[in-house]
């Protein structure tokens, strides 16, 4: 049951982003006299059906372009951060002696930092906008990926199947592309899941701070920055875009969850 | 044990130095002219050249490393373009603030996620099990910039319990440490269930079980402070990133520490602050994940062996 509610809502999510696309520019529009409008069951089927925010801009189309942004900076900072960290990773892992202890090192350093902290300070210094954002997360992000898939790569090292294809004479590339990879692609798969939840947090976090997506833009994170000065008259501000965020990282995480106890042999016989 | 701790003292030192390095050379790499970006489109090239001076940004850049790393070891981190004060003062009067509601953060996270850990893991894959996973995972995904504002709506605003920001008034850390620690508490009850729920596997466990001990004693005694183990790690290692996590808070609930004073900073242009609260915050950081590990070697023989 939970578990199809939350694909419901990851795939609910990514029709809104899609929609996003639809509604473009028309979502700025700033109409005075919606001014702070609350939601209204008459308006049920209307773009007012969330109410208004400050400008009169209806809060559901904000939050269907916060989504878009918000599965926009997910999608960037995982699939860089993956890609970089696993070929680091794994690459460190397979060839062992000082490239790997120095690779070593340097995760260790990373690991060492508060990662919000230094996407908070990349994405300070380097100015707001959504680019500069996926960049600070990838900064941060890529090391999770790279320890992980360092350690499954260690682990598979002696194998077989390893021995048989560099005796063959294999070039390096190639065996971890098609003999190493292909191994360790599940548990990277479900790092990667939370990954998403957390770029979702941590943009929405950025953004909420003024360092990520800038005005007119609509972001979840800055959605609850503005609504906040509002928060007496009109909670619905808050209450939108803070709900649609924490269903999102919720199913995300639950998904995660499942998807690691399925591959965890071990959690089978515990329970 | 000693010589543990040198090995550890030693990494620590060298990653701080690593943090310094990164942190220095943060301010080059803001996009085109740094003193143009902080003092804005109307400032006169006199003024410029007496803020690139103040800066040492006319040095040769070995001659500015230099400066600024040796400076760190006088806790000379420059001074504030905004205030006109040392760097160094006005972090020694944000920290304690910042340090008070974390300690405070952990101290409701590990009152909260206790009794919900140890629930969960004697009832395991029962209905208590399923209610506080189910309730700690929605707290792992709360995020702190709506949970404070929801607080404050619920306690300060709709109930008037508890004040809405700052920190003057007697309760006013209570909302911003319960916003801060939430996700904490969740991280650890997960953490305490998974870990009690090996150590009640365990051969030792069935002795002292065969052997007719009361249950009490049992869960007490034997389980729960070997479970408690990795939790300790956790919890320490949590406090470092509670003091980044601490940031955000600070920001919705006004709190003066070090992680508002960043962000103002940010928004002021007023790089030598940035640069010091985050040399200060990650310094600390480090520091603290250093002593865990020094206290998790001392409770467990078994890592200082190891390595």
């Amino acid at each position: 049951m939970l578990k199809y509610l939350s694909y419901s809502i990851v795939i609910l999510w990514l029709f809104m982003a899609i929609a996003g696309f639809f509604i473009g520019e028309h979502a700025n529009e700033v109409v005075l006299s919606q001014f702070l409008s609350p939601p209204s069951s008459e308006a049920l089927l209307s773009r007012q059906a969330f109410g208004s925010d400050e400008l009169g801009r209806p809060v559901l189309e904000r939050l269907i372009l916060g989504a878009q942004t918000s599965l926009f900076v997910a999608l960037g900072v995982v699939f860089f951060s993956a890609v970089i960290g696993t070929t680091i990773g794994v690459y460190s892992g397979y060839m062992g002696g000082i490239t790997d202890k120095v690779i070593t090192k340097i995760i260790d350093v990373f690991l060492a930092f508060p990662g919000l902290l230094l996407a908070i300070a990349l994405a300070a210094i380097l100015g707001p906008g959504i680019e500069n954002v996926v960049f600070a997360l990838v900064v941060v992000g890529w090391v999770g990926y790279a320890r992980l898939a360092r350690a499954q790569t260690l682990s598979l090292r002696h194998r077989e199947h390893i021995l048989a294809a560099r005796s063959l004479g294999i070039s390096t590339p190639l065996m971890l592309w098609r003999h190493v990879l292909p191994l360790i692609l599940a548990p990277l798969g479900v790092e990667a899941t939370f990954g998403i939840a957390g770029a979702v947090i941590s943009e929405a976090g950025l953004s909420f701070l003024g360092l990520g997506v800038q005005p007119p833009d609509a972001s979840w994170g800055s959605m609850i920055k503005e609504g906040t000065r509002y928060l007496l008259m009109a909670p619905h501000l808050v209450l939108a875009p803070g709900i649609a965020l924490m269903l999102v990282v919720l199913a995300i995480n639950l998904i995660g969850d499942q998807w690691r106890d399925s591959l965890d042999v071990k959690s089978g016989q515990k329970n | 044990m000693i010589s543990y701790f040198f090995k550890l003292f030693g990494s620590v030192l060298f990653i701080s130095w690593v943090v310094g390095t990164l942190v220095f050379f943060l301010i080059h790499l803001v996009p085109g002219d740094p003193v143009a970006v902080m003092l804005g489109d109307w400032a006169s090239p006199a003024d410029e050249e007496a803020l690139r001076t103040q800066l040492g940004l006319n040095l040769p850049i070995a001659m500015q490393y230099w400066h600024y790393i040796s400076g760190i070891f006088q806790f000379d981190l420059g001074e504030s373009l905004f205030f006109h004060q040392p760097v160094s003062e006005l972090i020694a009067e944000r920290f304690p603030m910042t340090l008070q509601l974390a300690l405070m953060a952990l101290l409701i996270a590990a009152l909260i996620a206790f009794p919900l850990g140890l629930w969960a893991a004697l009832r395991a894959g029962k209905w208590p099990d399923h209610l506080s996973m189910t309730v700690s995972l929605i707290g792992v995904s709360i995020p702190n910039f709506w949970l404070g504002p929801m607080l404050i709506l619920l306690f300060s605003l709709s109930l008037a319990w508890l004040p809405v920001s700052g920190a003057e008034q007697p309760f006013s850390w209570v909302l911003p440490a319960v916003t801060l620690g939430t996700a904490l508490a969740a991280i650890l009850a997960r953490m305490l269930r998974a870990s009690l729920l090996e150590v009640l596997h365990e051969d030792y466990i069935r002795t002292a079980q065969a052997k007719g001990l009361p249950a009490r004693l049992v869960y007490g005694k034997h389980a729960l402070l070997n479970a408690l183990l990795p939790v300790v790690t956790i919890l320490g290692l949590q406090l470092g990133t509670l003091l980044g996590g601490a940031v955000i808070t600070e920001v919705v609930f006004d709190w003066p520490g070090l992680g508002q004073l960043l962000v103002e900073s940010i928004q002021r242009r007023d790089y030598p602050v940035v640069q010091g609260c985050i040399l200060v915050i990650s310094v600390a950081y480090i520091t603290i994940n250093g002593l865990t590990e020094l206290v998790y070697a001392w409770l467990d023989p078994r890592i200082r062996v190891a390595t």
